[in-house]
């Protein structure tokens, strides 16, 4: 049986790790290198390093990063953050990568999924959806990390993106990202249940209950998330162990 | 030294880091002469079969890898392609293993924990172990892949791997190698896979 993926991402800006990280046995928490290690070292199925660099200038550093992480990886990982033309990703896959995140640069021109696909094939294209479920009691993709209302519903961007060749689905919720309350199960699973692709779950994992929630009953393929590993308020190990009778999951 | 043959099927460039990380040196080459001579070929691979193949006929490396004496891995489409007859674009394949390259079925999604989605995107199981390649891994032991085609199951299936149906893991061949999955992603159990593919005598 395929296992399901335990993914940590990792913010980067200017090549370094950002948000606070408390692990004491890495030597520098500011090298995502370091922190990639351990966690694949844990556990981790994959990992995702998500730029939040401002300027294209200092996207540079991103490469040399790339080149890093694939020399000390041994996991498959994902690279995204502004992400817009097939030559930013052709340079990051030569480098190592084993896929890329598209997002805004993707919704606002379509192509862009399309000629990714088909430069490099669909299983390298992860298509990156932040949603918001409005007071109407539908799902909505938001631009720009969260700043810029749409009137798409998220299942029909989804749908749009895949006919397209987007191999993966990575699925932000906004009413749950920070909250540490569950991933959002309804959205997830309706994309879950309806497209014939990958989809991994991100935002409001706070306990492992919440992991086994979003596999079981949301059906989710993989399941992201960011500060309750950076804390070390869950575990890898732990959790995996935890989720060991309920899913199909690495040892 | 190993030779990692160049061609227009990237993800080159994770192989020969995991090579490094075991302590030992490759090139990668489409040099006929380097190849040749190399102790050991690695031929690697992620696209699609039809460019890929026209690209090896075309630099007639296709006759080369054929007839290669040392020991050759053949690593994802690298697989596909040392097969008969790959379904992806009708392509004609080098025919090292006889063996057909179908696409997955995908099966309709339903509610459930049995949903199959193409490509198999992930970690799964490898088992039956029938080579030298997979000494010293527990059994079975988890490795990740990413496709859409596979080898069905035959006389040369080393590793057998379930998903949708059983299929061919990893095939061999006399001095002929191959995996369907990425053990230069596969963590510590890819790092043993490519130690014993190393070790080969």
């Amino acid at each position: 049986m395929l296992c399901k993926r335990i993914i940590p991402c990792l913010d980067i800006k200017d090549g370094r790790t950002v948000k606070g990280i408390n692990f004491e046995s890495i030597r520098d928490a500011g090298d995502p290198v370091e922190l990639a290690k351990l966690y694949s070292e844990q556990g981790a199925d994959e990992l995702v390093f998500l730029d939040i660099t401002a300027t294209v200038e200092k996207r540079k550093t991103l490469v040399e990063l790339v080149k890093r992480i694939a020399a000390n990886i041994n996991i498959p990982f994902t690279v995204g953050g502004g992400i817009s033309a097939v030559e930013n990703v052709e340079e990051l896959l030569q480098n190592g990568a084993d896929k890329v995140s598209v997002n805004t640069a993707a919704f606002k021109n379509p192509q862009l999924v399309q000629d990714l696909s088909n430069a490099f094939g669909s299983q390298c294209v992860v298509l990156a959806i932040d949603t918001k479920k409005e007071a109407d009691g539908n799902w909505y993709v938001y631009l720009s990390g969260g700043r810029t209302k749409t009137d798409t519903l998220t299942i029909d961007w989804a749908r749009q993106a895949v006919a397209l060749g987007a191999g993966e689905i990575l699925l932000t919720s906004m009413n749950n990202d920070g909250t540490k309350a569950g991933f959002a199960l309804d959205i997830t699973g309706q994309l879950a249940n309806s497209l014939p692709v990958p989809v991994i779950a991100s935002g409001g994992a706070g306990t492992m209950q919440h992991f086994k929630d979003v596999f079981e009953q949301a059906n989710a393929d993989a399941a992201l998330a960011a500060s309750i590993f950076h804390y070390k308020e869950i575990g890898i190990p732990d959790l995996k162990k935890y989720l060991q009778p309920f899913v199909t999951i690495r040892r | 030294m190993i030779a990692i043959i160049k061609y227009n099927a990237g993800n080159v460039q994770s192989v020969q880091y995991a090579l490094q990380r075991l302590g030992v040196q490759s090139v990668v080459t489409d040099d006929a002469a380097v190849i040749t001579s190399a102790d050991k070929v690695v031929f690697p691979g992620v696209g699609h079969a039809a460019p890929a193949m026209q690209y090896l006929k075309e630099r007639q490396l296709d006759k080369l890898i054929v007839s290669l004496q040392q020991p050759v891995l053949g690593i994802c489409l690298g697989l596909q392609l040392m097969c008969t007859h790959s379904e992806e674009g009708d392509t004609a394949c080098l025919g090292i293993f006889d063996e057909q390259v179908r696409r997955f079925n995908p099966e309709p999604v339903q509610g459930g924990n049995t949903v199959f989605k193409v490509p198999q995107i992930g970690w799964n199981t490898i088992y039956d172990y029938a080579s030298v390649l997979f000494s010293n891994l527990p059994n079975p032991a988890y490795v990740y892949a990413v496709h859409s085609y596979y080898a069905a199951l035959g006389s040369d299936t080393a590793a057998t791997t379930n998903y949708i149906q059983p299929y061919s893991a990893a095939l061999q061949k006399n001095n002929f190698y191959a995996v369907q999955f990425h053990p230069e992603k596969s963590g510590a159990a890819g790092e043993t896979i490519l130690k014993n593919f190393i070790s080969i005598k």
